[in-house]
């Protein structure tokens, strides 16, 4: 497990934006309690960010989900400073980027970061192989050493034979395949993907979050993903945090905001969450209260296969082992059960 | 009521005044800096002159087959490089080559130079929005002031010769390549530019590996233009001594032969399809890239 955390984290404190002419003057106002509307219509200045609390560990996969005008795709560029903030710290590492010169910038976003967007931002005018490189082109790495690296990425995302066609030659799905080969390659710590499957077919999404998981399993980056799609937060992200008006309304675990949605804007995105595949028997299980009964079943199953094996076997009891397979937690099929059903609230609520 | 007929002007003696006072001021400045500015432009005559040489010295044969050879690198086209020799050898049939020859010199010089001062202006005003503020209205007053009137101060300053009329040509003919480098720039896809600042570009390596190259079948397009407009100014230049079609031009003007005046008006659109063709052709394979190939 050590290597999960081997990651840079990414700690966002105190963060503001405020779009306008003089936005630093409207700072305080904001902190004070002003309203993004009060803002907007007394003083014409927008609320982008406010008050960002974010700890993103190191080697996980962090997802920010909003809607459109929620503030997602402005939070990912103030990591690498596409973006600057009004107010606020961006800690990465032990850097604040907020407090780096222009050198020290272009330095950070060289070997630290890297970025995929959502619609592809290729260099028409350069092959696939071209693409790959051009993060370590502009490093100034030797060419052979650059190829040899970008080949190995392109290969790897699935773009072999590819790698003398020019983006315009591809489709959609494997465009975003050469953005992914091309972030890669920069063989940074840090991945930036800003709704980076959102533009594509259902299916070729389904695929693309694949290659990402798998490529996760071995690369280890920390991962910030951005994306309007809960089914696809849930999929991937480790941590969610879930923005709304510039704000963070929740954020933790994805089986945290399935099972306690902080307020009605989140419960009304999960009510139509299968439960039964996000939620793991360690949310539900209860402490182990003497010897350990009836069937073993491994920590991070999910409800939906852990109730199917129990009734399988027709047990209604079971305990929860770990990896070396000690029991850490006993197991009531009437708590997965439950569990897996959306709560009755939320279905009257609708 | 006259004072509302005749509108009232500054008066005759003050305007004269000025007059006198400017064109004084002026031709104190033309002897003062006359010899050091045309020091200046020694290299440009030289270029100038050596270009014309190389192109009225060299065998005919040869010509032709430098002229084949650069339309077909440029255009990759039977078709555009046969039609080039075979209007090259009309021209010469109705003897015209010398003077297309230095035409042609001419031309390559004067694009030549708005090329190395047109595409840094260009860049210039892509920019700072204050460059293209200022820059601006001089492309105007260039493109729409009677070139004769320019060409006062520089006959004063260089007497006739080839480079006051290489001055006027270039003059008339920067504007677009200068505005479309500008406009190229301003074009390239903000997305691109965002990812190749994400990636910790320069501002030199944006400009190098993103602005410029997406940039160039605008800047290209401006070239073309610059060329054309160029030729188009052969006739207003031979009228301060360039030598060429535009001089034959000029003497059938002025001694109403039609026959002479239309062969060689003829040849410059000839000289000035090649170009065109040429350029234009090179314009589009630039833009192989943009093909569709894939859904």
């Amino acid at each position: 497990m050590a290597e999960q955390h081997t990651g840079i984290g990414i700690s966002i404190k105190n963060l503001y934006k405020i779009f306008g002419s003089n936005p630093e003057d409207y700072v305080d106002a904001v902190k004070g309690g002003m309203t993004k509307s009060e803002l907007n219509e007394k003083h014409n200045h927008v609320l982008g960010l406010k008050d960002i609390n974010i700890d993103m560990p190191g080697g996980g996969i962090q997802v920010v989900m909003g809607l459109s005008g929620s503030g997602k795709s402005t939070l990912i560029r103030h990591i690498n400073r596409l973006i600057d903030p009004t107010a606020g710290e961006v800690i990465v590492g032990d850097e604040d980027v907020v407090k780096m010169n222009e050198t020290e910038l272009r330095e950070f976003r060289r070997h630290k970061t890297a970025m995929v967007f959502q619609k592809f931002a290729l260099l028409p005018h350069r092959t696939v192989l071209e693409n790959s490189v051009y993060g370590l082109e502009i490093q100034g790495i030797p060419r052979k050493q650059q190829e040899e690296h970008a080949r190995r990425w392109i290969s790897r995302v699935g773009l072999d034979g590819f790698e003398d066609n020019y983006p315009n030659q591809l489709s959609g799905g494997m465009q975003q395949r050469v953005g992914l080969a091309r972030a890669l390659t920069n063989d940074a710590p840090i991945l930036l993907m800003d709704e980076a499957f959102s533009a594509l077919d259902p299916l070729i999404r389904m695929d693309m979050q694949s290659v990402l998981l798998d490529l996760q399993k071995e690369i280890r980056k920390t991962v910030v993903f951005i994306t309007h799609d809960l089914d696809e937060a849930l999929r991937l992200g480790d941590r969610i945090a879930i923005l709304r008006d510039g704000e963070v309304v929740q954020q933790g675990t994805k089986q945290e905001i399935v099972l306690r949605p902080a307020d009605e804007y989140i419960s009304s995105f999960v009510r139509e969450v299968n439960r039964g595949r996000v939620i793991s028997v360690d949310m539900v299980m209860t402490p182990l209260s003497g010897e350990p009964q009836g069937m073993p079943v491994r920590k991070g199953t999910v409800l939906e296969v852990a109730a199917k094996k129990m009734t399988d076997s027709n047990v209604s009891m079971a305990h929860v082992i770990d990896r070396e397979g000690k029991p850490v937690g006993a197991l009531d099929i009437h708590d997965v059960i439950s569990a897996m059903v959306t709560p009755v609230d939320h279905e009257t609520a609708a | 009521m006259e004072w509302l007929i005749e509108f009232p002007d500054l008066g005759t003696s003050t305007l004269r005044n000025i007059r006198l006072t400017v064109d004084g001021a002026f031709r104190e400045f033309t002897r003062a800096y006359g010899e050091s500015i045309e020091l200046l432009f020694e290299p440009v005559k030289w270029f100038l002159i050596n270009s014309e040489n190389f192109m009225t010295d060299m065998p005919w044969p040869l010509i032709l087959g430098i002229v084949a050879f650069l339309v077909w690198i440029a255009s990759r086209s039977w078709k555009i490089t046969l039609s080039s020799v075979v209007v090259l050898i009309v021209i010469g049939l109705f003897g015209m080559w010398e003077d297309t020859m230095k035409t042609i010199a001419m031309t390559f010089v004067a694009t030549v130079l708005a090329i190395i001062f047109g595409i840094p202006i260009g860049i210039g005003m892509s920019r700072s929005n204050r460059v293209q503020s200022v820059v601006n209205p001089i492309l105007d007053i260039m493109q729409t002031m009677p070139s004769f009137v320019y060409l006062i101060p520089v006959i004063m300053l260089f007497g006739i010769g080839k480079v006051p009329g290489l001055i006027a040509v270039i003059i008339y003919a920067i504007p677009p390549i200068i505005r479309l480098t500008n406009l190229g720039i301003r074009l390239v896809d903000v997305d691109v530019l965002e990812a190749a600042d994400a990636f910790g570009s320069s501002s030199w390596q944006r400009l190098k590996n993103v602005q410029m190259p997406l940039a160039l079948p605008t800047i290209m397009a401006g070239i073309n233009q610059t060329i054309m407009m160029a030729l188009a100014m052969v006739v207003v230049a031979s009228m301060v001594g360039v030598q060429g079609l535009g001089q034959q031009v000029l003497r059938a003007i002025n001694n109403q032969y039609f026959t002479l005046g239309v062969l060689n008006g003829l040849a410059i659109v000839g000289v000035a399809i090649i170009f065109d063709r040429a350029s234009q052709a090179y314009g589009k394979r630039l833009q192989r890239h943009t093909e569709v190939v894939h859904g």
